[in-house]
This record gives structure tokens, C-alpha cells and sequence, in this order.
């Protein structure tokens, strides 16, 4: 009888354990960086991943292999790209899948201007996605995680929770449950991608939200995903949803 | 979608509390583990404690004498006082056995691990001699 009973407590809290929750209250990845890294971050001036932008920018308006540009289809302004980073990742009707903001500016690029696709982390790549993602700063992420999307974002909900590599810890160990606690001497942020592509001071770089991931795995000495995997893209969708509400940053400073 | 919004710290003490009614309700003596070989060596151990090729534990947890180290644990001064080394084997082993919710690495454990990298695969963080080398390092932690 107190076998069950404590059976049952068990189960409760494992189950409990297992549902999708979200930090409480929701603060974004800065408040988690130091003050001078902040800094950087707010003045635009001084924001190495401006340079990105400015370059995307370049890109925007220069013609693609067939002579057509991004400007043509969606005017030199760009304001046509508000909001577009805030609901990515998404699935996409014209692709039929799932994608990123990458793979979406791929598609365009292969699509539209004569191809070929851009080798995701090249520079150009980077520079275009920040300039675009940079239109929606400000903006609350909103990405739908129903329908078509819904089984993607189980499948990165699932992935979160779970304990991965030599070192055995799931994301949730760290960005749910310990956000605030210092590694070593860094601090934990609650994982939220809005600032991503960010300039990584470690790098010397801007990087894109894979490669942050990739170094998430690696730290846990776990096999890591390619960048622009299904994997990558689930969680990527998981973790836009738990960030639902929270501002796009784009270009973020980090560590 | 809809997010349940949980404090974390709730969510650690129901687990925590389930696991410690699940396990000290039931078992009489606190969960030890025999040595895994000849006795350690302290000084040994405050090495695989500090470096990142050993257990690294520094990343999580303070110990007297250290000037950076992180919180993600709890301090462990004094541990050689309110734990037997069997105890401290037991959770620098597996703590997972203690509180499957546990944010710690197993250390000495290589079954029932998804996705490890190949260049650790099959191996366990730490071997049976830097286990016994902590066990004497923290049991000296008074
Ligand atoms: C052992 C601890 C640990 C684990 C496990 C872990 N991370 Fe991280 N993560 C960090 C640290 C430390 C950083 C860098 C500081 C920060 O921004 O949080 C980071 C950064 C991030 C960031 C960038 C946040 C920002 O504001 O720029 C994201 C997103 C992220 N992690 C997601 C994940 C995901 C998804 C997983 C699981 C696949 C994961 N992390 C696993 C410790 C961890
Ligand atoms: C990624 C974080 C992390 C690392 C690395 C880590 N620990 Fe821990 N440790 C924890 C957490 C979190 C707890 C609390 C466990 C719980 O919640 O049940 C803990 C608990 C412990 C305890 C039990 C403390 C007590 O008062 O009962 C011991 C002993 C311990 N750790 C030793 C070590 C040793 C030795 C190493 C390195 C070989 C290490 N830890 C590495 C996070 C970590």
C-alpha cells in the first residue's frame, strides 16, 4: 500500500518533470552578460555584429546570379522583412518543411536569383540573415508551433529534455533549472535564441544560432548535430516557443 | 501551445522531495558505494577536482581555496564531515541513482548514455583511480 502510494508520488513528479514549462519571469540573454558586454550590444555603434548588417545590407541590393536582386522582389528598403525572423523558424508552405531563417533566404537565393545556395556560417550567409533578422529588432517572437509545425516542435521539446553525451545533461539541467548560476565563472542564461546570429567575443565572430547549439552538445561531450539538421531546426522551434514574448535582438553581443 | 510557467525551484524541491521519501523512506542506511579500488590520494584528487581533462567539478561547485569556481552545485566544504567516503563514491559514481533530476554528470558510467561523442564513447568521465582520488580529496574536506 505505501509501496504504491510512493509509486505514485513518483510518477507524479516525473510526469511533472516532463512538461513543457518555461522559466519564470522571462529575461532575455543580455541580462546574463556583463555590463560592458551589454553595452556593446545596445550602442549600435560600437556592435561589431552591425558590420553584418551593413554587409547584408550590400547583399540586399547586389544582383544574384540571374541579375535579379533581394531588393527587386522585396523593395531596397527591406521593411517588408519586419516580424519575418520573429515567426521563424516555421514551416513554410512553398518548401513543404520546416525551416530556419537561413534556409529561407537559401531557397530565395537558389529559387529566384539563379542559385547557388550560400554554405550556411559563410560570411555572406551570416550577413544576410543578420540584416534581415535585424528588421524585426524589437518585435516579440511569435512562432506557431501547431499543425504542420506541431511534430517538430515535440520532437525539439523531446531533444531539451533529453540527457545527452559523456556528461549526462539535458538543456533543461542548465537553462531551466540553474539560469543565473555561474559556470566556472559564466553565467547560465535562460537559453533564449533572440539574439541569434550574434557576434560571440569568443569567436571573434559572428555565429548563428547552430553553431551556438553545437557548442551546447559539444560542452556535454555529445555527438553534435550538423548545422541546418532536423534536430537543430526542432529545437530551434522548441525553443523560439519558450521564448514566445521576448523581443527580437538581433545582432546580439555574447561572450 | 500553451507553456506551464514553473518556478524552478519548485520544481527541484517536489522531485527532490520525491526522491528522498522514495529512497531513505524505504532503505534504513543511506545509499553507499564500496570502494572501487586501493585508497586515493587527496592531492591527486583536488587535481582531477580543478582540471578540465579530470572531473572539472570546479565548473559546479566551490571548495575552500579556490578563488573562481561556479555554483551550479552546492559548496562542498566540510562534505568529509556530513558524508562517508561510501556516500561521496556513491554520488561522485552516479548521483542520478540519488535524484534522477540531479544537474550532475555521472562520472563513472558509461551505460545508458545517449549520444556521446566518439571520442568518448564507451568510457566513463573519470576512472576507478580519479574516483578513489576524489573520494580522498573531499573526505578531507572537514
Ligand atoms: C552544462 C550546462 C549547459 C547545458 C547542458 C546546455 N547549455 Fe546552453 N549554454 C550554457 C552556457 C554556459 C551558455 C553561455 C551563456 C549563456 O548565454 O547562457 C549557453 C548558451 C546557450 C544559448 C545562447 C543564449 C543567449 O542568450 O545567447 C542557447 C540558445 C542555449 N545555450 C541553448 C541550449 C540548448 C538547446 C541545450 C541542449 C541541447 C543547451 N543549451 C545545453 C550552458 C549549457
Ligand atoms: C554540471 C554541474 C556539476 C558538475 C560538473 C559537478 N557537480 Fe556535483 N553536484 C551538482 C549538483 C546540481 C548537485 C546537487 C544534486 C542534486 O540536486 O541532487 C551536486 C551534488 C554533489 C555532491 C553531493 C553534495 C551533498 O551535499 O550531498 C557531491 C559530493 C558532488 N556533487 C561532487 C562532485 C564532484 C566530485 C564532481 C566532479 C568529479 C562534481 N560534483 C561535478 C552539479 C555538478
Amino acid at each position: 500500500m505505501r509501496a504504491a502510494a510512493l509509486l505514485l508520488a513518483a510518477f507524479a513528479a516525473a510526469a511533472f518533470a516532463q512538461e513543457a514549462k518555461r522559466p519564470s519571469p522571462l529575461k532575455p540573454g543580455p541580462e546574463f552578460q556583463s555590463p560592458d558586454v551589454r553595452a556593446l550590444q545596445a550602442d549600435d555603434f560600437a556592435n561589431p555584429g552591425m558590420l553584418w548588417v551593413a554587409r547584408g545590407g550590400e547583399l540586399w541590393r547586389a544582383p544574384g546570379a540571374n541579375g535579379k536582386r533581394c531588393a527587386d522582389c522585396h523593395g531596397v528598403d527591406a521593411v517588408s522583412m519586419k516580424g519575418v525572423s520573429a515567426r521563424h523558424p516555421r514551416h513554410d508552405p512553398s518548401l513543404g518543411r520546416l525551416t530556419d531563417l537561413s534556409g529561407r533566404i537559401d531557397a530565395c537565393r537558389t529559387r529566384y536569383q539563379g542559385g547557388p545556395a550560400l554554405a550556411r556560417e559563410s560570411p555572406d550567409a551570416l550577413a544576410l540573415e543578420a540584416f534581415v533578422a535585424h528588421q524585426s529588432r524589437g518585435l516579440p517572437v511569435k512562432v506557431s508551433t501547431e499543425g504542420p509545425a506541431r511534430a517538430a516542435f515535440e520532437r525539439g521539446r523531446a531533444l531539451y529534455f533529453t540527457r545527452v553525451g559523456q556528461l549526462n545533461l539535458a538543456c533543461t539541467h542548465c537553462h531551466d533549472e540553474r539560469w543565473g548560476r555561474t559556470l566556472l565563472a559564466e553565467s547560465i542564461s535562460q537559453g533564449h535564441a533572440t539574439g541569434w546570429p550574434a557576434y560571440r567575443l569568443e569567436w571573434q565572430s559572428l555565429g548563428s544560432l547552430h553553431r551556438r547549439l553545437r557548442a551546447c552538445f559539444f560542452g556535454v561531450r555529445a555527438q553534435q548535430p550538423a548545422a541546418g539538421s532536423e534536430d537543430l531546426l526542432a529545437l530551434e522551434l522548441y525553443l523560439a516557443g519558450r521564448a514566445g514574448g521576448l523581443a527580437v535582438e538581433v545582432p546580439g553581443v555574447r561572450r | 501551445m500553451s507553456f506551464e510557467i514553473v518556478d524552478s525551484r519548485v520544481s527541484a524541491c517536489i522531485a527532490g522531495f520525491a526522491a528522498s521519501v522514495l529512497l531513505f523512506g524505504c532503505a534504513t542506511t543511506p545509499l553507499e558505494q564500496a570502494p572501487l579500488g586501493p585508497p586515493g590520494d587527496a592531492v591527486r584528487g583536488r587535481e582531477v577536482f580543478v582540471s578540465r581533462e579530470g572531473g572539472h567539478c570546479v565548473l559546479c561547485h566551490r571548495v575552500p581555496g579556490l578563488a573562481v569556481a561556479g555554483d551550479v552545485g552546492p559548496a562542498l566544504d566540510g562534505i568529509g564531515a556530513r558524508l562517508s567516503p561510501g556516500e561521496i563514491r556513491y554520488r561522485v559514481a552516479d548521483i542520478t541513482r540519488l535524484n534522477p533530476e540531479a544537474a550532475m554528470p555521472a562520472f563513472h558510467r558509461t551505460e545508458g548514455l545517449e549520444r556521446v561523442a566518439p571520442a568518448y564513447a564507451g568510457r566513463p568521465v573519470l576512472d576507478a583511480r580519479q574516483v578513489e582520488d576524489l573520494v580522498a580529496y573531499l573526505g578531507s574536506l572537514r
